[in-house]
């Protein structure tokens, strides 16, 4: 009937075939990667999503492993689950906004109800145009022997997935060879591109995170007044209402001196130590 | 299914598709930036996947290659986006996107 069916036939036949090695691995690594993602999208605090990223991360390195992917299995580790998410931590702790952000209701109204419709009706769709026309067992994707000798017995026009292995054999030099090839021949101009584009994006986030006289001006006058109830943070003096909160969650035996009337306006623009600021205004307090 | 039989490819694709699909509703339905941003890259590394996976059906590293670009050109991204946010974040205090909706202070 199907190759598959064929193929369960003469699995005695079958060595330590990767296809079953592939069939585990997927049936494992799926699940938790789909929890994963999920979690990402569910959990409240911004750390505990990063970190359910990262696992969702080593799940698609090994998924490009078993898809002979060796070389993109590793940079997705090294990269993605190394420095990109790092990144993203460190800026989580530093922001400091590790906490609950979306307290309260939106203002779109039905955000949820309608995100969530949209993304099913996207899948349905995802579904039946990407993945629908290689669900069938004629898109069997393995290099297992006896799969790929019943397809050719059957005449079924299936193409057994073999291309990869073959160049990803040793006397090719592997997988990061071959990709090595392609980048320095026929991608050699788009490579080139890429380094430009990493030299103008690390540029852009110097110049981005660089805090200019102007933004100070603005934090530091109030004029930047946040919506809600600030964070006590480094860029932003905290509010007169909340030093009060703070001094009186101190209690009595705090000791601060802190002026009644808010923050202290600084006119020098070259102090950016507010964090000092802070812990001096608990501790002694005179500030000049 | 056997285990022999391997994996059809379309169900890495359709793997894939439900991420892709988690990815945007995130996108959607989160007001934290950060975790928008990391949706985001979620669904960056979902169309990864069907390129490696499309690079496995038809037998050559050209998806493969495509992918590595992806992930160069998401480095890129997350650099300028962060800092992006670390800005917002000074500014307004908030990182929560529905308070960033006008472009004065």
């Amino acid at each position: 009937m199907s190759a598959l069916l064929l193929a369960q036939e003469v699995a005695a036949e079958v060595t330590a075939a990767s296809g079953s090695a592939e069939f585990w691995v997927f049936w494992i690594i799926a699940p938790i990667s789909l929890a994963a993602a999920i979690s990402v999208v569910i959990l409240k605090n911004p750390v505990h999503a990063a970190l359910m990223l990262v696992i969702n991360f080593f799940t698609f390195a090994l998924l490009y492993a078993v898809l002979q992917g060796q070389f993109l299995a590793t940079i997705q580790v090294i990269v993605y689950a190394g420095a990109i998410m790092i990144l993203f931590l460190f800026v989580l702790m530093l922001l400091g906004v590790d906490r609950e952000a979306e307290a309260g209701p939106g203002k779109v109204r039905g955000q949820r109800v309608a995100g969530i419709t949209l993304g099913v009706v996207l899948f349905a769709a995802l579904t039946v145009s990407v993945a629908g026309p290689f669900m069938g067992t004629d898109s069997a994707c393995n290099t297992s022997e006896a799969v790929t000798t019943a397809i050719a017995e059957q005449g079924s026009d299936a193409r057994p997935c073999t291309g990869l292995e073959a160049q990803n054999a040793d006397e090719t030099g592997g997988n990061v060879a071959q990709i090595g090839r392609l980048l320095f021949g026929d991608y050699v101009w788009a490579f080139e591109v890429t380094s430009v584009l990493l030299v103008v994006a690390a540029i852009g986030a110097m110049v981005l995170g660089k805090r200019t006289d102007k933004l100070s001006e603005l934090v530091d006058s109030g004029e930047a007044d946040p919506p809600g109830e600030p964070y006590e943070l480094v860029m932003v003096p905290a509010a007169p209402e909340l030093a009060e909160s703070a001094e009186s969650a101190n209690g009595p035996g705090a000791g601060t001196s802190a002026p009644a009337d808010g923050p202290a306006t600084r006119d020098d623009d070259t102090s950016d130590d507010d964090t000092s600021d802070d812990e001096s205004r608990g501790t002694d307090g005179d500030q000049a | 299914m056997s285990p022999e039989a391997g994996i059809p490819a379309g169900y890495y694709l359709l793997l894939a598709a439900a991420l892709f699909s988690i990815g945007v509703v995130g996108v959607l339905i989160r007001r934290n930036m950060i975790v928008i941003f990391m949706c985001i890259e979620l669904m960056l590394n979902s169309v990864n996947l069907t390129l490696v996976a499309f690079s496995r059906i038809n037998g050559n590293l050209d998806g493969q290659v495509l992918s590595f670009f992806v992930m160069v050109v998401a480095a890129a991204e997350v650099t300028v986006g962060l800092a992006l946010i670390v800005n917002l974040f000074r500014l307004r205090a908030s990182i929560d996107a529905d308070d960033a909706d006008r472009l004065r202070l």
